[in-house]
């Protein structure tokens, strides 16, 4: 294990892994409120806070946390007023968030737009010690919230209205989903890209779900998934020399083919045990019975 | 126990969009009562019951919860609430128990559940006959099966006060009559129950009153419309091919 001499790769290594937990962690619940995109929304945005920060010359890690925050604070306030159409809004967003990054990199003195390509597509092997800190910080943050409030957030992101009569504090919790979200783009930011963060908030959630039944086992495989692949595509990214960001994704997307082509016989054999298990309530052939019943009468 | 109404709406207004769609309603609903809200689509009743638990802004009236203005209502682990679905089922897979033990968190602390929290949740599946299917995704349940799990949530905190919308809207008549059922035990048991209904159908002998609804007015205040088959449900129109053009239609049921 030669690679793990190596303290650039260390400080890889520990970012990959606490971005393959944390973001599907979060993922999820953007995936069960179908909104999926989200993520991806966030990521625009803070590429103004990037370019920010190169222009105020502050820790453009920092800045991007600071302005994604704001962003999703403001998409979850358009979904509550809902002046504008919610996806026109999201839209404006989305694009003033980009050209807000490309301008403001090209005011700074020191920024190009070369060192914007490293947060759009990640750059795993130059992330420092204090991106580390802020990575695990960041991190501790979004496990407490995913994790400790699961069940809130469950019932939050399965049905809001629902959960208002339930005395849950809902705009809270939404307001929270949406800051935790934007904490996690800017975490997976150095490791895949603000480009690519949404796919590793969704696209293991989704390959999850080809297996799973339950929502406490999609969110655990889920997140195994995301270790897996973040991990496997960086050391990956080390002997093979191709970006980390591209492999990890990709790497991510063949998980969600496996699981596909796992889950067809796997719902075959749960359905041989089901009809083992209950042989006389459901026969597999229609049967016109000879006299109607009761219950199959159409109300007229 | 007091005599003060549980619901209590007095000339509540309330718009969507800009659309006026209350137009100042009165509603009691006394202790252990069963009141059916009737009307056509568009006449304003899943709106006032969305104003009753503050999904709906009101612009206008006041509304009590046992006794307490609505705003500073907090005591939501009395009240189950079963909202206009087709389905139970959200973007991620989930148990018929998970999201049966998300009505139980106004009951729970900090989100917490207890031995006896999941012993609720598993009297709640047993009361809607969903117990055998506990651990099964809700993704693989017919429609009258998604509704009994909404149910199920409802009456896992223990309610003393049930509000339904359209709670056999898509619903086969064999889970209707399972439901009707779960509904008898529940008000033989002194819950109140308020419910919107489009026909009264196997609920009909539960329901102690009705409020008809039109264009946001409350239009009829009190017993039951005899049931007798279609032609008796609110609103509904018999327009003859055979009446003079411009001719009123004869309107049957309730509002005639």
């Amino acid at each position: 294990m030669e690679i793990l001499n190596y303290a650039f790769m260390q400080r890889a290594l520990l970012a990959a892994v606490l971005v393959g937990i944390t973001a599907p962690a979060v993922g999820i619940y953007l995936v069960q409120r179908r909104q999926a995109l989200m993520g991806d929304g966030i990521g625009h945005v803070a590429m103004t806070g990037v370019g920010l920060g190169f222009l105020l010359t502050w820790s453009p890690v920092w800045m991007a946390t600071l302005v994604s925050v704001l962003g999703a604070v403001l998409m979850e306030l358009i979904r509550w007023y809902g002046k504008t159409r919610g996806d026109i809004a999201l839209a404006m967003l989305f694009y003033g968030g980009m050209a807000g990054g490309v301008m403001f990199i090209n005011l700074s003195p020191t920024g190009s737009n070369a060192n914007l390509t490293s947060y759009l597509f990640g750059s795993l092997s130059t992330v420092s010690d204090s991106d580390v800190t802020a990575i695990c910080l960041l991190a501790a943050f979004v496990v407490l919230v995913t994790l400790g409030l699961r069940r809130q957030l469950f019932a939050v992101s399965q049905d809001e209205e629902f959960a208002r009569v339930t005395g849950l504090p809902v705009r809270a919790l939404n307001l929270l989903t949406a800051v935790t979200a934007a904490v996690t783009v800017t975490v997976a930011m150095r490791v895949v890209g603000l480009l690519l963060v949404s796919a590793l908030m969704v696209v293991p959630v989704a390959a999850a779900q080809q297996l799973t039944r339950s929502f406490a086992a999609t969110f655990a495989v889920a997140v195994a998934i995301g270790v897996t692949v973040t991990i496997s595509g960086t050391v990956t990214s080390y002997y093979q020399d191709v970006p980390p960001g591209a492999t990890i994704v990709l790497l991510t997307i063949g998980a969600f083919v496996l699981m596909t082509a796992l889950a067809a016989p796997l719902a075959r054999r749960r359905a041989r045990a089901l009809r083992a298990a209950q042989p006389a309530a459901d026969p597999a052939e229609c049967k016109i019975p000879a006299t109607r019943g009761t219950t199959d009468e159409v109300g007229v | 126990m007091s005599d003060e109404p549980v619901i209590s709406l007095r000339g509540v207004r309330a718009e969507l969009g800009s659309r006026p769609v209350l137009r100042g309603i009165d509603l009691t609903v006394g202790r252990g009562e069963v009141v059916a809200l009737l009307g056509a689509n568009g006449s304003g009743k899943s709106t006032a019951v969305r104003t009753v638990i503050g999904q709906v802004p009101v612009t206008a009236g006041e509304i009590e919860l046992f006794g307490t203005p609505r705003r500073r209502f907090r005591d939501w682990a009395r009240v189950g609430y079963v909202p206009q679905r087709t389905t139970a089922a959200g973007g991620v897979p989930a148990t018929v128990t998970e999201v049966v033990s998300s009505g139980r968190l106004s009951r729970a602390r900090f989100g917490v559940l207890r031995k006896a929290d999941r012993e609720a949740v598993r009297r709640a599946l047993d009361l809607v006959g969903m117990a055998d299917r506990a651990k099964d995704s809700v993704n693989a349940l017919s429609g009258g099966q998604h509704q009994r799990v909404l149910i199920a949530r409802s009456l896992a905190a223990e309610p003393e006060l049930l509000i339904m919308d359209e709670p056999m809207a898509g619903v086969d008549l064999a889970s209707q009559g399972v439901l009707a059922d779960t509904l008898r035990d529940q008000v033989a048991a002194g819950t109140t129950v308020l419910l919107v209904l489009h026909e009264l159908g196997p609920l009909e002998p539960l329901i102690d009153r009705a409020v008809v609804l039109r264009d946001g007015c409350v239009v009829h205040d009190g017993p039951p419309p005899k049931a007798v088959g279609q032609h008796a449900l609110p609103g509904h129109d018999h327009v003859h091919p055979h009446a003079p053009a411009g001719a009123e239609p004869i309107r049957t049921g309730l509002l005639s």
